[in-house]
Formats: structure tokens, C-alpha cells, sequence
């Protein structure tokens, strides 16, 4: 009875309270994602991904750094799971731990990243003239070089670290979201809402942060979310080309890279971590499918 | 009237919705013979997706049901994609309310005038070409060489309205289902293109049904008027009985349009009353 | 109250100059209501958006209240005397904020107190209720949203309200409720209405004299009572008058056929 209650109260249309109008709109974003099963099974595994990051500790089996050589590339089985690899070591505890790797690459990127983007993008849709032409020229330019180049680049020149490799990909991944943002703006800027707040005297500041960025941001939530794939095998390529993370920390990149000399005799040394990162991927694009859905109905449906 | 071309009985149109089902159109019936069926009602009151339900248009996961819905008596109530097609156009047409939404932006009028007709009726190029022209020339288009030639943005919203006239007409189909047609033209332009529009349905014995939230219009442009509210027709009679019209809601429809011939303080405003969503039509068909 | 004199309006730059408005002049005395009548592309709307600096590229005389205002900028006190309503109650609220954050954001913005207050007042003179208060846009129907509307523009307790074909976009049985409630509003506070509309009943309802334009220009200014009366002085306005009255059939219906 409480449930019906609470589910009528927060499907109200006449909510009584900013606090309930707030929930409400939530509500009806909650439904129209859970309806999407695919993007909820994605849910599930970024959720079971993120637990597995907090209690990695607890939750290896085995140190993910420490060598037994004696053990050295063994096929899966009871005592490891997913095998060990040249070195000896836990495939299954380097992928758990590895997954703080993963996320912390992905959660940086996906912070600089885009509030560049939603920055320059509609600051220079907003203000347009000259102002509009400079940054996107400067947009241009990043995106004339392709990404993992760039990265490299900039990885070359600040030394190899994971430090170093998000701070590239971030630098290099913000300029489609800048292009994003920036048509959304146009679409936006001439809009009569727009012109009552300016009516009512509201400066380009106001505008800017309180009405054009609020409606930008959730196109932008759901490209990151089905970019967060593209920055995971980024971060892994890095980590592949020895620029990311640096041995011994586990990451999942480097770990394809050292199994790479093994491939045909031992593959599980290379599919683990491999399989790893797909499964993520994946998630992050059902993810973002199901988002889209919420975030922008017009996209989705019709 | 005389014979029928289109038979509906009992048709519903639902959507599935978060908070049950939502039916947009509650058991229409009509007939419709050669002749302007003016089919009149507020937003929401189903009047469009009466229209969309004939040919075919309700997209799922809208569901339409019907007792009946027969064109020349043969049913045409939810038939394969591919039949209907070959349904609409060629033997229903639709005109809908902004040109600017119908025509495709990268084609000429003439191409698509000839592809509408060539699609229907298998003619050579030539002849459609042909027919295209003379159907610009009867829709009152005054260099109908220019035009054929033009893109859809080169010509006004009128003479786009006019063209989609022509492109809808050109298979010379029996039924034309007229979605607001002249909503967004401006008022001169809208008489011309009633009078095209008019002209062309009695020549042809087409049977026309013609919706729009215009009383007034339809009251002088059609032979038959159904009123609708919330999905039901709670009101049918003949357009030149509009203003004798008994149904407490189509009185409270035309009382609230401000009027030219005289002033009046305040308007005076429709009081919707519950009971109008379910009773029983006193004048029922 | 507003006195606009040898206004032009155009768009574009010097080379492809798209002229709106060609010296457009009349004047609004104060608690008058004014029309602004025509076809679409006549420059009706342009010369609301100019007046309130929504367009820079214009020239000519423009005052309210005695100032005279110029290019874009406006100052606080015009933001104060002067607000509009738009045509699109679809489009002239932003889609995610709600009843509650319009008006407190406007009241804000003009610097008024007591802005919890306030808002259930306005939602009030609306005939809203406050229930409607913590609403979304797309919880609303066009009418209510015209009615946020109009109390959104009302928040500054302006003297002088432009209206862009307020009604045009609604159900005439809705419209009549919404000019009915413009209608009071003036009453109630003595506001000056500057009017544009296409459609000559809803004009002379609410107006007392009017501006027939065409083509950028003001071809006509006749009282409300001339308009009924049919006895226009310039040709077009005529032609106007009898197109938006009716619709005269030519063919006649054959029952036999």
C-alpha cells in the first residue's frame, strides 16, 4: 500500500513541493530507463564493476604483484581461475585490482573532459562573432590530428605515466563534445525562453549557466557515456604502447600487451584482460543507449 | 448523400501509456460519400488521428480497431504495410497542415509530382511529365514551367500548399483527407486555396474530409460536419445548421470566437462538463 | 506611453539588406490598447522585437515613457516598464524549469522582495492556483503555459505589455479564456497593450485602435469601431477585412451528383 502511495506521489502532476517535483522528474527518468533491459544489464555490471574497484582487496584471491615464477603461464584451473601469466602471477587479482585502473582513467577523463567541451562549446555558440571563430579554428585543429596520436604525443613530450595519459586523453577527447555543445547552443540561443530572460533583464552569464547549460548537459551526459568506451581502449592502447600505466601496476592495456609474446601458446594470458575490456565497453554503450532514452527523447523514439 | 466511399464504424485508436491505456479516438462512425465532410474539434479531441487511422498512419505502438472501416466496401483496417500503400496516395490522399514538413527539400516539385503519379498509375515518364504540369496549371499555378523546375524552398508557404494539391491529386485518387490545410497560410492565400481545393473535389467526385479546429470555415466550405470531443463525435449535422448547432459544446465553441460584426465586453467561455466524454449522441447516425 | 517614429528594421548586411519595417510610425497613449494587424512577413512581430532590443539593426525613434531607447542595450528601468508575451506558449517556456524557478528567477532578476510571496500572488492573478507552482513545462497545457506566461511578464509590474499574437497558437475556447484574463489584468492595472495579431476579431476585441500593415509598412490606422464597421479607407485593408471574414464558395453543391 506504502508503494503505491509513494509511486502515485512521485508520478504526481500537481507535485505540492520543489522537493517532490525534483523526485518526481527523477521517477519518470528511473522508469523510462528501466524499461530499456539492455541498458539496466549494463547498469548492473558498471554498478558490479564499481563494487569490485572498492573491496578489490578483499575481494583477490591472490596478491596482484607478487611473482611465482614456479607458476609461470598456467592455464586456468581451480588454484587461478584465469590463469597466471609469464611472470607467475594471478590473472584473475590483476584484473580486479586492474579495475580501479580502469575506473580511474575513465572517471578523470570523463570529468576534464567534457566540461572543456560544454565550456568552449557554448560560450563560443553563445557569443558567436569572432569569439565563436577562434575556438572553433582551435577546436578544428585538435580534431584534425587523430586521437591516439595526439595522445601519444602529448605522452611523449610529459613522460609515460598513468598521470600523464589521462591528462592526453582528456586533452585530446574534449573537442567533439565542444562541437556538440556548440550546435545545441546555436539551437537554443534564439529560443523565446531565451528571449523572456533577457527581457526580464538576465546578463549573458545568467543565460548561459542557468537556461543554454542545463539543456547541453544531457546530450553531453549520454555522448560520454557512449564515448567512455572509446576512452577505455584509448587508455588501453596507451597502456599497450608501454605509455600508460607502468609496470608492475595491473592495467588492463599493458596486461594485453604483455601477453601479446605469448598469444598462441598461452592466449589466456592476453584474452582475460581483453575480455575485460569488452565486457566494460559494452556496458558503458548499453549504458548510454538506455540514457538517451531519458536524457533526450527526441532522439530516441519517432 | 450518395453511394459511399468510405464506410467507418466503431474505430478506436490507443496508446499504451505509462498510466494505462490512452485512447485518442473512442468509436468514430461515419460515411462518407462524395461530398466536404468537415470533421471539427479542439487539440486532442482526436479529430487528426481519426484521419491517421484511415490510412494507415498510427505508428505502434498505437493500436487501431474498428467495427468496420471499408473503402468501396472492402476493408482496409489494418492491412499490410505494402497494400496499404499502394492504398494511400492512389486511391486516399492526405494534405497536410505545412508544406514545408510534406516536400522533400532536395527533389524539384516537378520530380515529385511525377513520381507520385508514375508510383500509382505505372505511366511513362513523358506522360507524367505531362500530367505533372497540368496539374500545377489546375491548382492555379501561373507559370507552371517555372515551378515544375523549382525546389520547395524557392516558392511561399501558398503555392507550396498548392503544390502539395497537385502531388496528392495527381493519381486521382476517390478520397482526400485534408489535415488543417490552410492553418498556416495566411488569410488571402487561404481563400485561394480553398477555392482550388473545392474546385478540383466537386469536379472530380472526390469525397473530401476536411479536418480543422475552424468552425467557421467549415461551416461555409463543407456540405457535413462532425464534431468532435475526446476522441467522440458528439455532434454531427449539416454545415449550414452549424450555428443552430444543439450540442452544449459546439454552442460553447462558437460563442467563444470573438466576433467583427459586434462587440461584446467579456467572451464568453466553454464550461466542459464531464458527461460529454461518454453520452450517448442524440442525433446519432 | 510608447511613441515609435520612422522605425526601419532590417536584416542582413549591407549588400543582401532584407528590409522588415520601412518607416513605421504611431503612437500608444497611456492605458490604450493597440493593434498591430497583417499578414505574416508584414513586419508586425519585428517592430515588438525591436522595441524591446530583441533586434539591434533598426533606426528611427523609439520611446517609452517619455525615454528614448536605442541599438540593444536597455536599461533596468525599461526591463521594468515594458515586458512581452510571446506568440508559442510551447516555446517561450525553458523546458526544464519549472513554474516555481520562472518566476522566482524573474522576480529575482527585477529585484523585487518577498519572492515566495509574490509568486503565490501572480499564479493567483493568473487564475493558476498554487498548485500549479512546482509544475514543469510539459505538465502544463498551452493554456496554463500562456498563462505562466503572462505571469512571468507581469512579475516586474510593467505599465506597458507587448503581446505577440498571444493566442494564435491555442483552441479559440482557450483563447477566449486567456483574453478575457488580458482583458481584466488591464482593467486591474491599468496596462497599456500593444497587440500583434493576424486575426482581425481578436483585434478588434481587444483593441481600441489599430495598424494595418503590409510589407513592412504601416498602410493604415484606423479605430477598432472603423474595422467593424467595414469602412476601411485603403484598399488592402479591404481586401483584408472581407478574406478574414469569410469564405464565399463558388461551386454550389449538387445533391444529385
Amino acid at each position: 500500500m506504502t508503494d503505491l502511495t509513494t509511486r502515485a506521489w512521485l508520478l504526481s502532476d500537481a507535485p505540492q513541493t520543489r522537493r517532490q517535483a525534483r523526485l518526481g522528474a527523477f521517477y519518470q527518468g528511473w522508469l523510462t530507463f528501466k524499461a530499456n533491459r539492455l541498458a539496466m544489464f549494463g547498469l548492473v555490471i558498471l554498478i558490479l564493476l564499481l563494487l569490485m574497484a572498492a573491496f578489490a582487496p578483499w575481494i583477490a584471491p591472490q596478491n596482484p604483484v607478487a611473482q611465482n615464477l614456479a607458476e609461470r603461464l598456467k592455464p586456468p584451473s581451480s588454484a587461478h581461475w584465469l590463469g597466471t601469466d609469464s611472470l607467475g602471477r594471478d590473472i584473475l587479482s590483476r584484473l580486479i585490482h586492474g579495475s580501479r585502473v580502469t575506473l580511474f582513467i575513465v572517471g578523470t577523463v570523463a570529468l576534464i573532459a567534457p566540461v572543456i567541451g560544454l565550456f568552449v562549446g557554448t560560450v563560443a555558440g553563445f557569443a558567436g562573432g569572432w569569439v565563436d571563430q577562434v575556438l572553433m579554428r582551435i577546436t578544428d585543429i585538435f580534431l584534425a590530428f587523430p586521437k591516439l596520436i595526439l595522445a601519444l604525443a602529448f605522452v611523449a613530450a610529459l613522460g609515460p605515466g598513468i598521470g600523464n595519459a589521462v591528462l592526453a586523453l582528456a586533452i585530446t577527447s574534449w573537442p567533439p563534445y565542444a562541437r556538440l555543445a556548440r550546435a545545441e547552443t546555436l539551437t537554443i540561443r534564439n529560443a523565446d525562453y531565451i528571449a523572456a530572460a533577457r527581457l526580464q533583464g538576465a546578463g549573458p552569464l545568467r543565460l548561459l549557466i542557468g537556461h543554454i547549460w542545463p539543456l547541453c548537459i544531457s546530450s553531453l551526459i549520454v555522448r560520454v557515456a557512449l564515448d567512455m568506451a572509446g576512452i577505455i581502449l584509448s587508455a588501453a592502447g596507451l597502456g599497450f604502447l608501454g605509455l600508460g600505466a607502468q609496470p608492475p601496476m595491473p592495467e588492463w592495456g599493458a596486461m594485453i600487451s604483455d601477453g601479446r609474446t605469448y598469444i598462441l601458446d598461452f592466449w589466456w594470458v592476453a584474452a582475460m584482460p581483453g575480455m575485460a575490456i569488452f565486457i566494460v565497453s559494452l556496458a558503458f554503450n548499453l549504458l548510454g543507449d538506455g540514457l538517451r532514452d531519458v536524457l533526450d527523447p527526441k532522439g530516441a523514439k519517432e | 448523400m450518395t453511394d459511399t466511399l468510405l464506410s467507418v464504424s466503431n474505430l478506436r485508436v490507443s496508446f499504451p501509456t505509462r498510466s494505462g491505456v490512452f485512447e485518442a479516438v473512442r468509436g468514430v462512425s461515419f460515411d462518407l460519400g462524395r461530398e466536404r465532410l468537415g470533421v471539427v474539434g479542439e487539440s486532442g479531441s482526436g479529430k487528426s488521428m481519426t484521419g491517421r487511422a484511415i490510412l494507415g498512419l498510427v505508428r505502434p505502438p498505437g493500436k487501431v480497431t474498428a467495427g468496420r472501416l471499408e473503402l468501396n466496401g472492402q476493408s482496409i483496417l489494418n492491412l499490410p504495410e505494402k497494400q496499404m500503400r499502394a492504398i494511400r496516395g492512389s486511391r486516399i490522399s492526405m494534405v497536410m497542415q505545412d508544406p514545408k514538413f510534406s516536400l522533400n527539400p532536395v527533389m524539384t516539385v516537378g520530380q515529385q509530382i511525377m513520381e507520385s503519379y508514375r508510383l500509382h498509375s505505372g505511366q511513362s515518364g513523358r506522360a507524367a511529365r505531362e500530367k505533372a504540369l497540368g496539374m500545377l496549371h489546375a491548382v492555379q499555378i501561373r507559370d507552371p514551367e517555372r515551378v515544375f523546375d523549382a525546389y520547395p524552398h524557392e516558392v511561399s508557404g501558398g503555392m507550396g500548399q498548392r503544390i502539395m494539391i497537385a502531388m496528392m491529386l495527381a493519381p486521382d485518387p476517390q478520397i482526400l483527407i485534408a489535415d488543417e490545410p490552410t492553418s498556416a497560410l495566411d488569410v488571402s492565400v487561404r481563400n485561394e486555396v480553398l477555392r482550388i481545393m473545392d474546385k478540383l473535389v466537386s469536379d472530380r467526385g472526390m469525397g473530401l474530409i476536411f479536418i480543422s479546429h475552424d468552425l467557421n470555415l467549415v461551416a461555409q466550405f463543407c456540405d457535413r460536419v462532425l464534431i468532435m470531443y475526446a476522441g467522440r463525435v458528439v455532434e454531427e449535422l449539416a454545415a449550414k445548421d452549424l450555428h443552430n448547432a444543439r450540442h452544449p459544446y459546439t454552442r460553447g465553441l462558437l460563442e467563444s470566437l470573438p466576433r467583427l460584426d459586434h462587440a461584446v465586453e467579456r467572451l464568453s467561455v466553454l464550461e466542459r462538463q464531464d458527461g460529454w466524454r461518454d453520452e450517448i449522441r442524440p442525433n446519432g447516425a | 506611453m510608447l511613441k515609435v517614429e520612422d522605425l526601419n528594421v532590417w536584416f542582413g548586411d549591407h549588400h543582401e539588406r532584407v528590409h522588415a519595417v520601412r518607416s513605421a510610425s504611431f503612437t500608444v497613449g497611456t492605458g490604450e490598447s493597440f493593434g498591430l494587424v497583417g499578414e505574416s512577413g508584414s513586419g508586425k512581430s519585428t517592430i515588438l522585437r525591436a522595441i524591446t532590443g530583441l533586434f539591434g539593426s533598426w533606426s528611427g525613434l523609439v520611446e517609452v515613457a517619455g525615454q528614448r531607447v536605442s541599438g540593444r542595450h536597455r536599461s533596468r528601468a525599461f526591463h521594468k516598464a515594458v515586458q512581452m508575451v510571446f506568440q508559442d506558449p510551447y516555446a517561450s517556456l525553458h523546458p526544464r524549469h519549472s513554474v516555481d524557478r520562472v518566476l522566482s528567477e524573474t522576480l529575482h532578476l527585477q529585484g523585487m522582495d518577498q519572492i515566495d510571496a509574490r509568486i503565490t500572488r501572480l499564479l493567483d492573478s493568473v487564475g493558476l492556483g498554487r498548485g500549479f507552482r512546482f509544475r514543469y513545462p510539459h505538465q502544463l497545457s498551452g493554456g496554463q503555459r500562456q498563462r505562466v506566461a503572462i505571469a512571468r511578464a507581469l512579475a516586474a509590474e510593467p505599465r506597458l505589455l507587448l503581446l505577440d499574437e498571444p493566442t494564435s497558437a491555442l483552441d479559440v475556447s482557450v483563447q477566449a479564456e486567456i483574453l478575457n484574463l488580458l482583458s481584466d489584468l488591464r482593467k486591474e492595472r491599468g496596462l497599456t497593450f500593444v497587440m500583434v495579431s493576424h486575426d482581425l476579431s481578436v483585434v478588434a476585441h481587444m483593441c481600441d485602435r489599430l495598424a494595418v500593415m503590409r510589407g513592412g509598412e504601416v498602410v493604415e490606422q484606423m479605430q477598432a469601431a472603423t474595422l467593424r464597421s467595414g469602412d476601411a479607407q485603403t484598399g488592402y485593408a479591404r481586401d483584408l477585412l472581407a478574406a478574414s471574414s469569410s469564405y464565399r464558395r463558388e461551386t454550389t453543391p449538387d445533391p444529385a451528383a
